[in-house]
């Protein structure tokens, strides 16, 4: 992508850049397929999943209407069980608070689990800023650290590589973290999960400080949840002295109880497995078991704005189990860094640009990155209605109106002539060339209707007649954000 | 203003159109769903929970009390281990005393130590038949969460049909939120690597489940 061009390119040969990765578009497709398939088996073993999805819908919806309340409590339960609560409005607060209880321990290395929070707040980058190292233990994370990269699925973030690349990744860069690879490293999986064992393990036996965000947290105990598959968490919640986890605000439910819902739907719709291989759950601290340590980092970082969109906040009641990315249509094409966000997929075309605000031209654009097909609303087990909020944020770009931005009241200027607004014309021109990329908005064109209002705002005019039609082509957002963002992010 | 107030504040603005609610909260949020699926018998939950554990590849065995010492022994010898981590309330008669060295989990071990140490027989708390999960909470029989942790071999003893329970939702009624608890649905596992599931990268990479009954 030259790094002169201006303004969004044109979608046929944005188009032809898609052709030409084959590995990406490959991995993608084989991957959303795989676990799409095995997730509707998993769901459809549970005869009351729709009584469960109305439940997590419910809980969520009556934490966010009282979510003061019970971010109080939550409070006084992690307070009480040993642990201290800290609170931060923004990521800059929060960076700040982890980089002081990091270095209050006197170490220069931490050890994290997968944690989208830290992500979103470019945790690592503060920590590196402030000489502290700190080491992704995820397999997928690790593979992502190594190759200089970003994350591109929320569930499976090295999505994008395939083995043959992992190994070189692994072969070339283990040594300069720590232990190296064995030599004569195979691209078979099992080799390359043990080559990571072996790498990390030096790493868990050693570390004292711990970093974390977590699925869940109950207010009337105190308890704190990570679900995970490889061990890597529990090691990083259990071993080292001191424990820093970094949850937003939303993360919160009110009782014990609750977890039997989310319990039950999040393993089958993230991984479609009847239950993941580890769960923690952990209340402040325990004499002779696991942290001496416990800090709990509160953060809002966007999340008070959101909840204070009445259509947009629904959002909040996600718990991130990617279902929506695997069968999403755009993200199929598009890849996670298409995005432009730790958030990828429909819950990131949502999500993103009400964290951050949409003035930016990629948040501006990512409502567009949808078909509205529907298929996301369908899936999600808190029943998040992902069309409706992408239609309502469509709007916002186009029309403006008021908002929230930091806690403060603001009005927002429609986009006239804004980079969006020509995205969306020549995603209408570039799908009416392409027939087979309409027929996946066609098929639930009923759908589609049902959630537009009045007519598609601004360029929709212009083609409101076949309003079904995929709004924007997957591939443009991705090279948008290798230009907008590669300078910043390309020699990391 | 700190940013506790600051935070809580914008949340009780953003709220401001959202009428309270007055009911308590279980009346709040319905529950209309099923507290275990299916009905079956406290043998049948059993072997479900059997069938469950050996579908995410932990190797499944059963024995009476008065086999119990022997399959021990037998699964220790066969994965050729010489030290055995044991937590602070093994139940007596539950290691024979002859077989590997037995390692006593105590606070000065060092996770380096425990690393050379090739398995661990604990207890469980619970088992959860529907999908398979074993639940261990630090009770005496189970220890600190390290030791079923840091050994590549573990080896965890289910009384049955007592410790099962059919789903989730009973298995949380039965729990305590106080303690640290670890669910254990399998041996650890990733599909990061092309979405092929591999066992084992950092739990114990064998999982041998006793239902002792
Ligand atoms: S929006 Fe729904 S389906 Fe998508 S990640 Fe969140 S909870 Fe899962």
């Amino acid at each position: 992508m030259s790094g002169t061009f201006v303004g969004m390119p044109a979608f046929p040969q944005a188009a032809g850049k898609a052709v030409r990765n084959p590995t990406l578009r490959g991995n993608l497709r084989h991957a959303t397929h795989t676990i799409r398939a095995k997730r509707e088996r998993a769901v459809g073993e549970l005869s009351d999943w729709a009584g469960l999805r109305e439940a997590g819908r419910r809980i969520k919806d009556h934490t966010l209407r009282h979510l003061d309340r019970y971010l109080e409590q939550l409070e006084e339960s992690v307070t009480a069980a040993g642990g201290t609560v800290h609170w931060a409005a923004d990521a800059e607060e929060a960076n700040r608070i982890v980089t002081g209880l990091v270095r209050a321990t006197g170490e220069s290395e931490v050890v994290k689990v997968k944690s989208m929070a830290t992500q979103e707040i470019e945790l690592n980058e503060a920590l590196a800023a402030a000489g502290i190292r700190a080491y992704e233990t995820d397999l997928a994370e690790l593979i992502v650290q190594l190759g200089k990269d970003r994350p591109s699925h929320i569930l499976v973030p090295a999505i994008h590589r395939n083995r043959g690349e992992i190994r070189d990744i692994f072969a070339r860069e283990m040594g300069e973290w720590g232990r190296p690879a064995p030599e004569g490293l195979t691209d078979t999986p099992a080799d390359l999960a043990e080559a990571a064992r072996l790498h990390l393990r030096e790493k868990f036996l050693r570390a004292k400080v711990g970093i974390s965000g977590a699925n869940f947290m109950v207010a009337e105990t105190g308890t704190l949840v990570v679900v995970e598959s490889e061990g890597n968490g529990r090691m990083c919640l259990t071993l080292p002295e001191t424990l820093i986890s970094v949850v937003g605000i939303e993360k919160v439910v009110p009782t014990w109880r609750d977890l039997e819902v989310f319990l039950q739907t999040l393993p089958r719709s993230s991984t479609a497995e009847r239950m993941n291989p580890y769960t923690s759950m952990w209340t402040g601290t325990t004499d002779e078991d696991g942290p001496r340590a416990f800090h709990l980092v509160l953060l809002d970082n966007g999340r008070t704005d959101t909840l204070a969109d009445t259509v947009g906040r629904q959002a909040l009641r996600c718990i991130r189990c990617s279902a929506c990315l695997n069968v999403c249509p755009v993200y199929e094409r598009a890849g996670g860094h298409a995005y432009g966000s730790v958030y990828p997929g429909p819950i990131g075309a949502i999500l993103s640009p009400q964290l951050r605000g949409t003035t930016s031209e990629i948040d501006a654009s990512l409502p567009y990155a949808s078909s509205l097909c529907g298929a996301c609303y369908e899936v999600c087990p808190v029943a998040i209605d992902i069309p409706e909020v992408l239609v309502h944020l469509r709007e916002r770009v186009v029309e403006g109106g008021p908002a929230v931005r930091r806690g403060n009241k603001v009005l927002l200027k429609p986009a006239k002539g804004h980079a969006a607004e020509r995205a969306a014309m020549r995603a209408a021109r570039w799908a009416f060339a392409r027939p087979g990329a309409l027929r996946v908005g066609q098929r639930l064109a009923s759908r589609t209707r049902r959630l537009h209002p009045r007519t598609l705002p601004g360029p929709g005019r212009a083609w409101s007649g076949a309003r079904d039609l995929p709004a924007v082509p997957p591939e443009p957002f991705r090279d948008w954000w290798q230009r907008t963002r590669g300078g910043k992010d390309g020699d990391r | 203003m700190n940013s506790r107030e600051r935070i809580l504040g914008r949340v009780r603005r953003a709220l401001a159109d959202v009428t309270p609610e007055t009911r308590p909260y279980e009346e709040a949020v319905p529950r209309d769903y099923l507290r275990a699926h299916g009905e079956r018998t406290a043998g049948e939950t059993v072997d479900l929970l059997a069938e469950n554990l050996a579908d995410y590849r932990a190797i499944v065995h059963r024995a009476g009390a008065g086999e119990l010492p022997a399959l021990v022994m037998r699964l220790l010898a066969e994965h050729g281990s010489r030290e055995v981590l044991v937590p602070p309330g093994l139940p007596p008669g539950w290691l024979a005393e002859d077989g590997p060295v037995r390692i006593h989990d105590r606070a000065a071990l060092t996770a380096a130590r425990l690393d050379r140490v090739d398995s661990v027989v604990t207890g469980c708390a619970v088992a959860i038949a529907e999908t398979g999960t074993l639940v261990l909470d630090g009770s005496p029989d189970q220890g600190r969460r390290r030791i079923s942790l840091i050994p590549d071999h573990h080896i965890c003893v289910v009384r049955v049909p007592d410790q099962v329970v059919s789903s989730v939702p009973q298995a949380l009624e039965r729990l305590d939120a106080a303690r640290p608890l670890t669910w254990i649905s399998g041996p650890s596992a990733t599909s990061d690597i092309e979405l092929d599931r591999v066992e084992g990268v950092h739990g114990p990479r064998t999982l041998e489940v006793i239902l002792l009954g």
